[in-house]
């Protein structure tokens, strides 16, 4: 594996083995003085953020650091972007001071793609943490991991994914992975936020959340994101909760073992009430958690083998 | 399938060293091997540990512990060590999956632990697995078992336990069968 | 001028290959000819058409001569068999007065490789807010006949059937690019099955569809003549069709572009694909032939619009829309059109070249091949192919979505007035 760009990209096979390195890498870790594997030392890593996020990218560090990789963090907004410097030239300038793995998150869709083009000939890795409304495949594979220790297993679980479908890249990638893992998703919005061609997804398609709630192994919340917006998707925030809204009525609606999952940041009050968030059975902080290891067998499998010659 | 004549040479080239049977005794010579020399069977007995390098060490460590149990009456406790993250040759190959690393009840603090593996070559596995076994804690002692050692070590590293010294040239390879994986018992040389 | 034979050629690539001569800038005779001492240009059994008229073109300048000149985008022109071209108002200053017009009418004669024929804006500053002064335009040396706020689209009704009203009594056209701004708001592609797999934020066909029922309506209303802009979707055929039915003095146009590409082509991100419209699905562009080949769409236009390297090789969103298509317009619709069976030459001729000049009322293009008429022709080799390269196009910009691609059709002369512009000058 060349690059993590999309989920899209990931087969069954490739997936699993990378949730299954993960899961090696918490056994790995687990109990130990020294948090930290030689596998990585002497590689480059750098985080270049055009978009704010503090979890996406202290995950990225860590895992980089843990696994003794050099992690360097990049912010647009600082330094030569805010100058006026094209995406282009900021990537080929951080990959010829000799990064050998590029952690890209940026509001445009397919920033990573192109990207993984610019710097093919300096045989740099390309890591999408967030390509505007089009994929997070690290977000995805943490949420598999997280599924995957709550329930047992991915395959054959429905699960539900709620809220603004269309502009989130999240969802993207969560249908691409679930689906190749053999699960059942069902994406729940109303109209005005849900894509055209939605229904040419490997999905099924609802506006009622509480019809669907019975039958699910896990429900997925999404952000429902001001910045993205530009208005007249729903009414207001009141009635958005009301009708998608997770709250603990909803919850007991549930089947007992069901989990909660999100991605973050949460709105509490808004796509889940507070004591939802709080209760056990919503897997949050394993999701950070998960996140980390989730990370590390990202870089494992991008870095450390032999280079590929394209 | 037909029992092997030890010594024969099979069509593919194979040249099987130990059967099954031989497998059996070695380990359970291996096995009163460790309980004398660690002394394990003592009222002060230093605590020993196994720990199995996958993927065929895993197993191994497994049966000396049933069988250093049956000869002494104690319980040695077993663990797996991946050391996979610690070798310096993954950039020489695909990416190679990771096995599972899990530590013995009670830890390896202190503790006399052996490390268990199939077959001793160059010896960077060992130095793998001690570099890994490092980072886990502070062992009092470390020793090595492995089921054949075959010559042509890179590094000074040399086992305390061998079950059998087999000579080989750098292109011949030895593998160890094991139920476990493959089906059948024994050792063969290609 | 010299006369100038062209030898062995097809007039609309019909009967027997016949012999042309040109003197004094019109035809002087069809037939078998045999004249000693007069420049030949050896046809080789190629296809004869009267000389393209592009309707839709960005030549820059003035304000973006990085990405194209009036001589370059001339050159490129010829090159692609057009003998006459209209540029678009979109520049920097915009060509809102009698000023800019001018200039851009002067500089296109001194280069002479294509007539240019400057378009006018609409409103002024292409702000959508109040009429320019359409009719000082039209009556200036430019002889401005085509009006349009390309780019952006004239979404105020009143405004848009103000300009539909007041250009009846000058005979000019509005040219209309249809768009509701409101329904594309941040818009990067066709909102179609590709957006949504890739996350781009979709540009409904009813943005267009709407704007064109519209205009269609206020056309009527008015009875003033109205041309749809760069028609891109099923539904706005269907509204062309119901409106012309009706008696609407409307006419439309389609790029070669959208006769032959989909949204297929985004999955890589490569913005080259990136242009207004957007390229949409395939029963679009099925659509959009069959209404091409019907009559329901008029014509061709190219709308080429070159772009520098860095508003195109960077992220999606960051990029400028817009094609170069005058070098390649004829070989895509050799390939959508005639390949296919939708189109013979003499369709080619008529999309390519009489529509466009009857639309824009220019005299002396578009005309049949007959004696006397003037020698604005093309030569086309229909069996020839070439390889499209944008860094050997005469534009000064290379953002084709045709690189590297093999077409059908190549231009092997374009005669202005008699005069060769581009292709084999006779030794």
């Amino acid at each position: 594996m060349k690059h993590l760009l999309s989920t899209e990209d990931l087969d069954r096979a490739t997936a699993t083995s990378i949730l299954d390195t993960a899961d090696n890498l918490k056994r790995a870790l687990l109990g130990r003085e020294v948090r930290k594997l030689p596998t990585l030392r002497g590689r480059t890593v750098i985080t270049l953020f055009y978009e704010n996020s503090t979890r996406t990218r202290v995950s990225f560090e860590i895992a980089g650091k843990w696994m003794s990789a050099d992690v360097i963090n990049v912010s647009a907004g600082g330094s030569s972007v805010s100058k006026g410097e094209s995406l282009r030239d900021t990537a080929l300038t951080l990959a010829a001071a000799g990064a050998d793995c590029v952690i890209v998150r940026h509001p445009a869709s397919g920033a990573a793609h192109r990207l993984a083009g610019w710097l093919a000939k300096a045989g740099t890795s390309v890591v999408n943490a967030g390509d505007g409304m089009h994929e997070h495949p690290t977000q995805a594979l943490l949420d598999a991991a997280t599924l995957r220790e709550r329930l047992g297993s991915v395959e054959g679980r429905r699960i539900a994914i709620v809220g603004d479908v269309l502009h989130s890249r999240v969802v993207r990638s969560n249908v691409h992975l679930l689906s190749a893992l053999g699960a059942e998703v069902v994406l729940v919005a109303p109209p005005t936020l849900l894509p055209v061609g939605v229904r040419n997804w490997p999905v099924t398609v609802s506006h009622e959340l509480d019809a669907e709630l019975p039958s699910l192994d896990a429900v997925m919340l999404l952000r429902v994101q001001a910045e993205r917006m530009h208005g007249g998707f729903f009414p207001s925030a009141r009635e958005y909760s009301i009708a998608y809204g997770l709250n603990e009525n909803r919850l007991g609606l549930m089947p007992e073992h069901a989990v909660v999952l999100h991605p973050g940041p949460m709105l509490r009050g808004m796509e889940i009430a507070s004591a939802v968030a709080d209760s056990p059975r919503a897997a949050i902080t394993d999701q950070v958690r998960n996140g980390v290891h989730l990370r590390m067998a990202v870089l494992y499998h991008l870095l450390a083998h032999e280079e590929e010659t394209s | 399938m037909a029992p092997r004549q030890r010594g024969a040479t099979d069509p593919a080239g194979e040249r099987e060293l130990l059967s099954a049977g031989d497998v059996a005794r070695t380990v359970a010579r291996m096995a009163h091997q460790i309980i004398e020399k660690t002394a394990l069977d003592a009222p002060s007995a230093p605590a020993v540990v196994l720990m199995g390098i996958p993927s065929r060490g895993a197993p191994l460590a497994r049966r000396l512990a049933v069988k250093i149990a049956e000869f002494s009456g104690v319980e040695v406790p077993t663990g797996t060590l991946d050391v996979t993250l610690y070798r310096d040759d993954l950039r020489r190959g695909p990416t190679r999956p990771l096995e599972t690393t899990s530590l013995p009840e009670g830890g390896i603090d202190d503790r006399l632990v052996v490390l268990v593996d199939d077959v001793l070559f160059s010896g960077r596995t060992i130095r793998a697995a001690l570099d890994a076994l490092r980072d886990h804690g502070r062992p009092r002692a470390v020793q090595l078992a492995v089921l054949v050692d075959r010559g042509h070590r890179e590094l000074p590293i040399r086992a305390d336990y061998v079950g059998k010294n087999v000579p080989t040239s750098r292109t011949e390879d030895v593998a160890v069968l094991l139920d476990e994986f493959d089906g059948r018992d024994g050792v063969v040389l290609k | 001028m010299n006369p100038l034979l062209l030898k062995g050629v097809l007039p609309y690539g019909e009967g027997d290959p016949v012999d042309v001569l040109v003197r004094d800038g019109v035809i002087a005779e069809i037939g078998a000819i045999d004249v000693d001492d007069v420049e030949t240009i050896d046809g080789n059994g190629a296809v004869l058409l009267p000389g393209f008229v592009d309707l839709h073109t960005h030549l820059r300048e003035p304000g973006r001569e990085d990405t194209e000149t009036i001589e370059t985008g001339s050159k490129a022109a010829a090159l692609g068999g057009y003998t006459a071209v209209f540029a678009m108002a979109n520049t920097d200053p915009v060509a809102d007065n009698a000023v800019i017009v001018e200039h851009v009418w002067r500089r296109g004669r001194e280069v002479g490789l294509v007539d240019v024929h400057p378009i006018g804006a609409v409103t002024v500053g292409l702000k959508g807010e109040k009429l320019a002064e359409l009719g000082t335009m039209a009556k200036s040396a430019a002889g401005v006949r085509v009006f349009s706020d390309d780019g952006h689209c004239v979404h105020d009704p009143l405004i848009m059937r103000r300009a539909l009203e007041y250009s009846k009594a000058l005979d000019v056209v509005v040219a209309q690019h249809a768009e509701e701004p409101g329904l594309t708001v941040g818009a990067q592609a066709h909102e179609g099955e590709q957006a949504a797999r890739l996350g781009l934020q979709g540009w409904p066909a009813a943005a267009e569809e709407s704007i064109v029922a519209r205009d269609c309506l206020l056309a009527l209303h008015a009875e003033a003549r109205l041309h749809i802009c760069h028609v891109s979707t099923t539904g706005t055929a269907d509204v062309l069709k119901w409106a012309k039915a009706r008696g609407t003095k409307v006419s439309a146009e389609v790029t070669p572009h959208h006769l032959l590409l989909t949204d297929d082509r985004l999955s890589t991100y490569d913005p080259v694909n990136k242009v207004n419209p957007p390229l949409r699905a395939t029963a679009d562009v099925q659509a959009l032939r069959r209404a091409l080949a019907e009559g329901v769409i008029d014509c061709v236009a190219t709308d080429h619009a070159p772009h520098a390297v860095q508003d195109k090789d960077c992220e999606w969103s960051a990029a400028r829309p817009g094609m170069l298509g005058l070098q390649t317009a004829l070989s895509v619709v050799v390939e959508a059109m005639v390949k296919t069976g939708l189109l013979d030459w003499r369709g080619v001729a008529r999309v390519m070249s009489e529509r466009p000049a009857e639309i824009a009322g220019l005299p002396d293009q578009g005309r049949p091949i007959a004696v006397g008429e003037p020698a604005n022709l093309v030569l086309v080799d229909p069996d020839a192919t070439w390889t499209v390269r944008g860094a050997e196009l005469a534009s000064v910009a290379g953002n084709t979505p045709f690189e590297g691609m093999e077409l059908p059709g190549v231009v092997t002369a374009t005669l202005l007035r008699g005069r060769v512009t581009a292709g084999r000058i006779p030794a």
